[in-house]
């Protein structure tokens, strides 16, 4: 940490304190610029957009189809949530409906991505206020995963596998198996973890009372997701706007109590059981049957047909060059991502490009509220704050 | 509960409570579309927020919108939930390039950023706004690169000089001349055609 501590320590002057880019516990790259008056933070100014990749110009630039894989690199450790909020929104605006065996595929990954995420959040947040182990045997259980991820789109980490019209392929055989598996055998990874930090005294002391974010202030800085669960708001889109087969699914929204960086920590925890229940009920329901819509118009025809039909061979032609037309319109549709509200604004010229795709990220809200959540707090909270905000620069900078 | 059951109702409701400030209404994949006048779009948030039975207590996103060649030139969106009665609300103010829109930060916290935002990306500036920097792009970037005029590739590229051992902006060289494949397919392409030669006679 570069600092720029003035020199006269007796005076009661407050210095400012530089705080990354490059800092271990930024969680990427985070510059804040701190006010302090001793140890403890007076202001705190984030500095954003080091990794500004201008994702929403680029997408502008680019056919329907080719902009999804922007959406995995936005929320790097939750990819498969993002592609959904925009395959969501061009199915939308294209007024397609995509067959049940897709809606449940992806309702199935999308909860496997909320373990993803929280049980990165959750063990980095444990490693930044010192416990390691739990990093440790949460990483081995993310290697398995994405092992899945892997499986079902060929890649770990940026899948590009929920297509507007369904998804790209089946669940090649034996993963549903292998998932069950991973099921039933997860809860007691949480059960570890849990008793490695839930009641662990130097845990508690760094995150209990940190941090407190009344209801009334996490509605007003536009908070969503476990951050304003926490805050005792019960608010789910999955229960309240559910979408694809949340409504179908048996599941539980965890609340907190006092807004604090440790009642994030046990919504967070309680999630995960949450998507391991929703994720054995999706196996258990999920039907036979096509995965993509039979529109050629939208999604590619199987590569038999191809061989002998002209007509489909035309079909694969142009949706690789030219794309497919969305008709003229707007729409904003939000998802429950693991960390909060994503919501993609899609405005449609009628082209086969998007005429603007503003992407809602629920950590912008997040960061935006940190100066209040760290204002009189000592600088040793600053690390434990972050982590709980479970903030992303690839979507915040976008 | 006297509450606004469906969009029409929530819509009508808010569109004789606000008067004539908002200019139109719509509902369009189910989702209501306002736009309103922009000098009042504090007191219609307020409205909005404060009011027993609407209750849009959070501010979801701001977002411009740049429609090159309308008039006025670009749309600042406004998202709104209402948690109380499960609706979402989108409202739209109109204003041309340099024109200021009224900081609705007083009415929500979370409008700072998303301002901040716009004004970085549009360069639509925000009356009364309490720190308008700019938040996304580098220190000291000229121009606002979402507007449908700025290039793709921007103007300045940046690299590490190791003569004078400091990083350079430099105006970008393109080793192959930037490229915007045109897919259209010639019959629809016609069309696309045809009918802006209709809008042009239409206009004339």
């Amino acid at each position: 940490m570069k600092d720029d501590i003035q020199k006269d320590a007796s005076s009661t002057q407050t210095y400012t304190l530089n705080f990354g880019p490059q800092h271990p516990a930024a969680h990427g790259v985070l510059r804040l610029i701190l006010e302090m008056d001793g140890e403890v933070v007076e202001r705190a100014d984030p500095h954003i957009g080091l990794l500004h990749r201008g994702t929403e110009k680029l997408i502008e630039y680019k056919t329907y189809l080719q902009a999804i894989p922007y959406f995995d690199r936005l929320d790097y450790v939750s990819p498969m949530s993002q592609e959904h909020a925009f395959a969501l929104a061009v199915e939308k605006l294209l007024e397609l409906d995509i067959p049940l065996r897709a809606k449940y595929i992806r309702v199935l990954f999308c909860e496997i991505t909320r373990i993803l995420n929280h049980l990165l959040n959750i063990t980095t947040m444990a490693i930044d206020v010192g416990a390691m182990t739990p990093l440790l045997w949460g990483f081995e259980e993310r290697e398995i995963l994405m092992g899945f991820y892997e499986r079902v789109s060929g890649a770990r980490m940026h899948a590009n596998y929920f297509r507007p019209g369904g998804v790209h392929k089946d669940l090649p055989p034996g993963l549903t198996e292998d998932i069950a598996a991973f099921a039933t055998r997860f809860p007691q990874v949480i059960d570890d973890i849990e008793k490695m930090l839930t009641e662990n005294r130097i845990f508690k002391q760094r995150t209990v009372n940190i941090g407190v974010v009344s209801a009334e202030q996490a509605l007003d800085w536009g908070f969503s997701g476990p951050m304003l669960r926490a805050s005792n708001v019960a608010w789910d889109l999955r229960r309240n706007q559910p979408y694809e087969v949340y409504e179908h699914m048996d599941f539980l929204i965890p609340v907190g109590k006092n807004g604090d960086c440790y009642d994030r920590y046990l919504v967070r925890m309680e999630e995960m059981r949450q998507s391991v229940r929703i994720i054995k009920q999706c196996l258990e329901q999920m039907p036979e049957g096509p995965i993509k819509v039979k529109d050629y118009k939208v999604v590619p025809p199987p590569r038999a047909e191809m061989k002998k039909s002209m007509e489909a061979l035309i079909h694969h032609f142009k949706l690789f060059t030219e794309g497919y037309h969305v008709p003229k319109g707007e729409t904003y549709t939000a998802v429950e991502a693991p960390k909060g509200e994503f919501g993609v604004y899609l405005v449609s010229d009628g082209s086969n490009k998007p005429y603007r795709c503003k992407i809602r990220a629920p950590s912008f809200a997040f960061l935006q509220a940190f100066d209040l959540m760290v204002k009189g707090h000592m600088l040793a909270d600053v690390p434990s704050i972050i982590g709980s905000l479970d903030i992303v620069f690839g979507e915040i900078d976008r | 509960m006297g509450a606004p059951r469906t969009l029409e109702d929530l819509g009508r409701l808010i569109a004789e409570e606000i008067g004539t400030d908002v200019l139109s209404w719509s509902i369009e994949h189910d989702e209501l579309i306002m736009i309103t006048e922009r000098f009042s779009i504090i007191r219609i948030l307020t409205y909005l927020r404060d009011s027993e039975a609407l209750q849009f207590a959070q501010l979801i996103d701001v977002c411009g919108v740049d429609y090159l060649g309308r008039d006025p030139r670009f749309d600042v969106v406004y998202h709104l939930l209402s948690l109380v009665y499960n609706q979402r609300l989108r409202l739209k103010v109109q204003v041309d390039e340099g024109m200021p829109v009224p900081s609705v930060t007083s009415v929500y916290s979370s409008a700072n950023w998303w301002e901040r935002e716009v004004f970085d990306l549009f360069g639509i500036p925000f009356e009364d706004h309490p720190d308008l920097r700019r938040i996304l792009t580098d220190y000291g970037f000229e121009g606002h690169p979402l507007r449908k005029d700025f290039p793709l590739t921007g103007y300045v590229e940046v690299r590490y000089d190791e003569l004078e051992k400091r990083v350079i902006y430099e105006p970008v060289k393109l080793p192959q001349a930037f490229r915007t494949f045109d897919f259209e397919s010639p019959w629809e392409g016609m069309e696309i055609a045809g009918r802006a030669l209709i809008s042009k006679e239409a206009k004339s």
